[in-house]
């Protein structure tokens, strides 16, 4: 919520990301001031930044690694956006590098801003005149549900599902503990500490290994995996090269050149991308060919998006709707190749994809597909900010379910007390309800009754 | 029909746990006060268990008492066997319960409400209420009597269109042996109140006499009985124990046997019983591989041979009833006094209620007790006090008593009451309350003494009774802060079994050591040892549990932020675009008091509070 917590040092990128050039992460609260100290270090030693001076300098991690080059600037309060203390922070707009600096401040105490609350407490400041204060909501409403819409969208169903049941763990661990509290008149035997213990330490390194494949987050790391694919001769290994500005596959037009898959790494828009090359898909006979068709298909099912490539100027056959078949399911633009040729209308099912007409051969159109790729990725603006953040908020979420554990394996070593480990259990659970939805008592409750049978 | 030409200000409607709360609440605050009840025979009975408090509900008890209820002092003079519950756990989830003595407690309960000022009880039965323009007037009785009030408090209990099951036999009762209400939940749904119907039961009642306890296990009280009330010096009544007993296979069989007469599982009632008061039937069906379920033999009182088997309530058919009971030890040969049965009542949704009990839509007009949907004589008897002082409150022109979660589970309860609704038994669980810590039976006073000071609850005399205990609690802190035994106090460090302290350290230092108890440290100073039991264990309390209490101390200041930005009365909802319809309607027919309450609507997003923040706070 956000009304609540106003005494909160807040953090959140303060533009869209993954448009290049510069990103701001922007932090406001009265610990605005302490975090720049901590991380910022200028060449000329500076013991006092003065308000509102942009300083140049690097960010580093704990361990004294530089993260960024950076401009970093402080505002001080009343004179700033919000009216509170306010430190922007201007690095390279790449999405990992924000990621990295919100990390960082998350991890020394910062809580990410909800949607639109640097503009709440701008307003709650004074600092926002009372006939904006409509346009404020609306930003607020827009931006919530934005967020909210996108962060279900984001989290892949696998994740999602484990989350899930660690929650239901949970959930079955405080209601053993809640009936031993609130029915010790009942013949129910008391929670074994030593399985308690046990299985919340398991929760507690399924959500570490979580967290760990946040950190690492592929996407962001290694980049998309963007697939090439199509029959034959249609042109895969000149788009890939297009795409790269210099010749790396091999290109002729013998078809079937690309007997393997060719990787290659390049960015878009500040979003990393492996661009893979494979074998055309035909039906083959040809023992080689077969088998460059099959990984072709592998890759397929891993990719995050399809670039399925076409001849315009041919019509549609067999060998087209084979790979097709392979795409289905996938993320898929549609390449139609050699528009510097005399194109054919498209016909079924290729009229059902997103088109994207080019020439691998001159270039034209290379940058449509370019844009397409970023905006279905990162589309600009609001969203993008919101994409980057809604999976930190999961990361926060999951940081903090997980602190939530570690104080419960340190309380269940002091004391068997129920009532604290209860209160342990309970912040664990709500910081997962970010994720999965709020466990009321009544959820606890109906737990117990299904499970013990309780009553008099 | 009959004006009866007094007019009261509050007019309270049932003598039940919650009514004489209520009543008790608005004389005392100075009101003429009417209780009127179906029958003067039976004031604060105990239709069912014999015994007043246990988890969560000894804490309602003592905050009752706080707030200067009667309840605590009542069962303090007719309590037969008092137990602490859960003392090998902190104090926070400590609790007392009490067995009653049924009659005494009904008896005392009764004397009290005839010697207080300012408060006349009345036989009659209530069918109408008087309304004038959306406020309550008054009420009309069956008897063909007006009585006219400023206010008006129902707590009709089960008695609403109550229907009594034993086994497919039905017929109208508000509770064995006496007739329902009929008329009145009709009349509240003419005046566009929604009413529900629910469901519960009782165990039947034995003869002492024709069971064996010789083979059974005693449960006798706790040696030193200690009281609800902080008026009580001592427990001077009689103590008697309780017995343990079990069901076996046979006795599931014969269970299983009778299910086809249960107008539960007949499909007879329609009312939903509560999931944690399950009777013996429910029990065998959905636990099957449970092979027994035990049983308390609790005393209903010194000079009854009525027994109450606790963990059998029944509304079986009367011969299943007393063949399943004579298959568990001790009771092969046991008589029924009373059959156990099961019952069905109408109660108002009480989310039409505002925080202070008062209903939406009709103004002046209060609802406490079982009619809100909870279950519990301890539940009840909260509200009617709650809503009794505020009924007298609102006539003497002043703010209404409203108990935040955070103070009481007085506060939990009714929150959750007005703003989730119910629509099975509530009962109040220690779980319910996110400030459990903070919520302990040995602070409520410290809780809820000034609350009940302000609205007039509290005489001069606890008052400055409470004062000095503040008082002491503070010197004693300050004792504990300054006296130190240094490194070279070689017989003091010894006495307390410690190895040797390089700095010295101050008596709260060594209080935070977990072997150290505040029983231990008096020896060392005598200010501190003059101190009464009571305070020595806030003081203790205090300093063990110091970081767990700042924790939820802190969970509260974020709690109250919300909490604290009223929502002003009629405000617009439909006005702000930014609201979803769903929202708007949720918030429109909830009309929440504060933000934070608007919060715990379910189904209101945090997206739809923040707006709601944004446009409360430019008012
Ligand atoms: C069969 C049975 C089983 C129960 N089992 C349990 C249980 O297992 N656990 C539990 O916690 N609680 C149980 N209870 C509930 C418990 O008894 C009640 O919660 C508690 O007594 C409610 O208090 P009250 O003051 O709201 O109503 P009651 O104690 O029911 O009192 C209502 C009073 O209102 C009077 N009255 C009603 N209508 C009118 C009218 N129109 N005019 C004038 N007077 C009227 C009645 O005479 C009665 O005195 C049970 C109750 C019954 C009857």
């Amino acid at each position: 919520m956000i009304s609540d917590n106003s005494e909160q040092t807040i953090v959140a990128p303060a533009t869209a990301v993954g448009e290049g050039g510069i990103g701001i992460v922007r932090v406001s609260g009265t610990s605005a001031e302490a975090m720049l100290q901590r991380f910022f270090r200028s060449p000329g030693a500076v013991d006092q930044f003065e308000s509102h001076r942009l300083y140049y300098g690097h960010i580093f991690d704990p361990d004294g690694a530089p993260i960024d080059e950076v401009m970093a600037v402080i505002m001080r309060a009343p004179r700033s956006y919000t009216g509170e203390d306010v430190v922007e922070v201007h690095c390279h707009g790449g999405p990992l590098i924000i990621r990295r600096i919100l990390d960082l401040f998350i991890e020394a105490g910062l809580r990410l801003a909800h949607p639109g609350e640097f503009t709440l407490r701008a307003f709650l400041n004074g600092r926002l005149d009372l006939t904006r204060a409509e346009a404020v909501i609306d930003v607020i409403r827009s931006r919530s549900e934005a967020a909210g819409q996108l962060a279900l969208r984001q989290m892949d169903g696998a994740l999602s599902r484990v989350v899930y049941s660690l929650r239901d763990r949970l959930v079955e661990h405080l209601a053993l503990v809640e009936a031993h509290i609130d029915f010790p008149e009942e013949d129910i035997s008391p929670p074994t500490i030593a399985r308690l213990a046990e299985d919340v330490d398991a929760v507690s390194s399924e959500i570490d290994r979580l967290l760990a494949g946040f950190d690492s987050c592929r996407v962001l790391r290694e980049g998309l995996n963007v697939l090439i694919l199509g029959r034959p001769n249609v042109g895969k290994s000149s788009l890939l090269n297009a795409l790269l500005g210099e010749s790396r596959a091999i290109v002729t037009d013998i078809p079937g050149t690309t007997r393997d898959t060719v990787e290659e790494s390049l960015e878009i828009a500040g979003i990393p991308l492996r661009l893979i090359d494979t074998a055309g898909v035909h039906d083959t006979s040809d023992l080689v060919e077969a088998e460059g068709v099959r990984r072709a298909g592998l890759r397929a099912e891993t990719a995050d998006l399809v670039l399925f490539v076409i001849d315009g100027s041919q019509p549609v056959c067999d060998d087209d709707l084979l790979a097709l078949e392979m795409a289905k399911d996938k993320r898929c633009l549609l390449v139609v190749n050699k528009s510097d040729r005399e194109t054919l209308e498209l016909t079924p099912p290729f009229t059902d994809l997103e088109a994207v007409p080019l020439s691998a051969k001159t270039g034209s159109g290379l940058d449509g597909l370019k844009e397409k790729i970023s905006t279905l990725f990162f589309s600009g603006g609001e969203i993008s900010e919101s994409t980057l953040v809604s999976d930190r908020r999961h990361r926060e979420a999951l940081l903090r379910a997980n602190e939530a554990l570690t104080r419960f394996r340190e309380a269940i070593s002091a004391t068997h007390d129920p009532e604290f480990l209860a209160l342990d259990l309970k912040e664990a659970l709500q910081a997962l309800g970010e994720i999965t939805g709020e466990t009321t008592p009544d959820d606890i409750l109906d737990k117990i009754f299904s499970r013990f049978c309780i009553g008099k | 029909m009959v004006d009866y030409g007094k007019e009261y200000d509050v007019i309270v409607v049932g003598a039940g746990h919650a009514g004489c709360e209520a009543a008790l609440a608005a004389a005392r605050t100075g009101c003429s006060t009417l209780l009127l009840t179906l029958g003067l025979d039976a004031v604060a009975q105990m239709s069912c268990n014999p015994a007043i408090g246990g988890l969560a509900k000894g804490h309602l008890v003592k905050e009752i008492d706080a707030l200067g209820g009667e309840m605590g002092r009542n069962i303090d003079a007719t309590g037969i066997q008092f137990r602490i519950l859960n003392t090998k756990k902190g104090p926070a989830v400590r609790a007392s319960r009490a067995q009653a003595d049924r009659m005494r407690y009904a008896a005392r309960m009764k004397t009290v409400i005839e010697d207080q000022q300012n408060l006349d009880l009345k036989q009659g039965a209530v069918c109408r209420l008087l309304i004038d323009r959306e406020t309550v007037t008054g009420v009309e009785t069956r008897e063909g009597i007006l009585y006219r009030g400023k206010s008006v408090v129902l707590t009709t209990g089960t008695f609403m269109r109550g229907l009594i099951h034993v086994g497919l036999n039905n017929y109208p009762g508000g509770r064995a042996g006496e007739p329902p209400s009929e008329g009145l939940s009709d009349h509240l749904r003419d005046l566009g109140l929604k009413v529900g119907r629910l469901k519960t039961g009782t165990p039947a009642r034995l003869d002492r006499n024709s069971i064996d306890f010789s083979a059974l296990e005693a449960q006798p009280g706790d040696a030193t009985p200690r009281p609800f009330s902080v008026d009580t010096n001592a427990i001077t009544i009689e103590q008697v124990p309780c017995y343990i007993t079990w069901t076996n296979q046979q006795t599931h069989d014969v269970i299983r046997g009778g299910l086809d007469r249960s107008p539960l599982y007949s499909g007879v009632i329609e009312g939903v019983g509560p999931r944690y008061c399950p009777s013996i039937e429910d029990k065998v069906v959905r636990f099957p591989e449970k092979d027994k379920h035990q049983i308390f033999l609790e005393p209903e009182g010194l000079d009854s041979a009525e027994i109450y088997p606790n963990g059998v309530s029944t509304s079986l058919p009367p011969d299943v009833q007393l063949a399943f009971l004579r298959t568990i030890p001790g009771l092969e040969k046991v008589e029924i006094m009373r059959p156990g049965y099961a019952i069905e009542y109408d109660y108002v949704d009480p989310s039409q209620l505002l925080p202070s009990l008062e209903t939406k839509t009709i103004r002046n007009l209060y609802h406490a007790g079982q009619i809100n949907g909870t279950s519990g004589y301890e539940e009840a008897a909260a509200q009617g006090l709650i809503a009794g002082a505020n009924a007298a409150l609102r006539t003497q022109g002043k703010e209404p008593i409203v108990v935040g979660r955070d103070q009481g589970y007085i506060g939990v309860l009714i929150d959750d009451l007005v703003t989730l609704g119910t629509t099975e038994p509530y009962r109040m669980f220690t779980s319910r309350a996110e400030y459990r810590l903070l919520l302990r039976e040995d602070n409520a006073d410290q809780r809820l003494t000034g609350i009940g000071r302000a609205a007039g609850l509290i005489d001069d005399k606890r008052w400055d009774e409470y004062s000095a205990k503040l008082e002491q609690i503070d010197a004693g802190g300050e004792r504990l802060r300054q006296v130190r035994i240094g490194p070279s106090d070689r017989t003091a460090i010894s006495r307390l079994g410690l190895p040797e302290l390089k700095n010295g350290a101050s008596l709260e230092e060594l209080l935070r050591r977990p072997e150290i108890t505040i029983a231990d440290l008096l020896f060392l100073d005598d200010e501190l040892a003059s101190l009464p039991a009571g305070v020595h264990e806030q003081l203790e309390i205090a300093v063990k549990y110091a970081g767990y209490i700042e924790r939820q101390k802190e969970q509260v200041g974020r709690f109250r932020k919300t909490e604290q930005i009223k929502i002003p009365d009629g405000f617009d909802y439909t006005g702000v675009a930014s609201l979803s319809s769903e929202v708007r309607e949720k918030l429109v027919a909830a009309q929440p008091q504060t933000l934070g309450q608007a919060s715990r609507i379910p189904g209101v997003t945090p997206a739809a509070i923040a707006v709601l923040s944004v446009l409360l706070r430019r008012q």
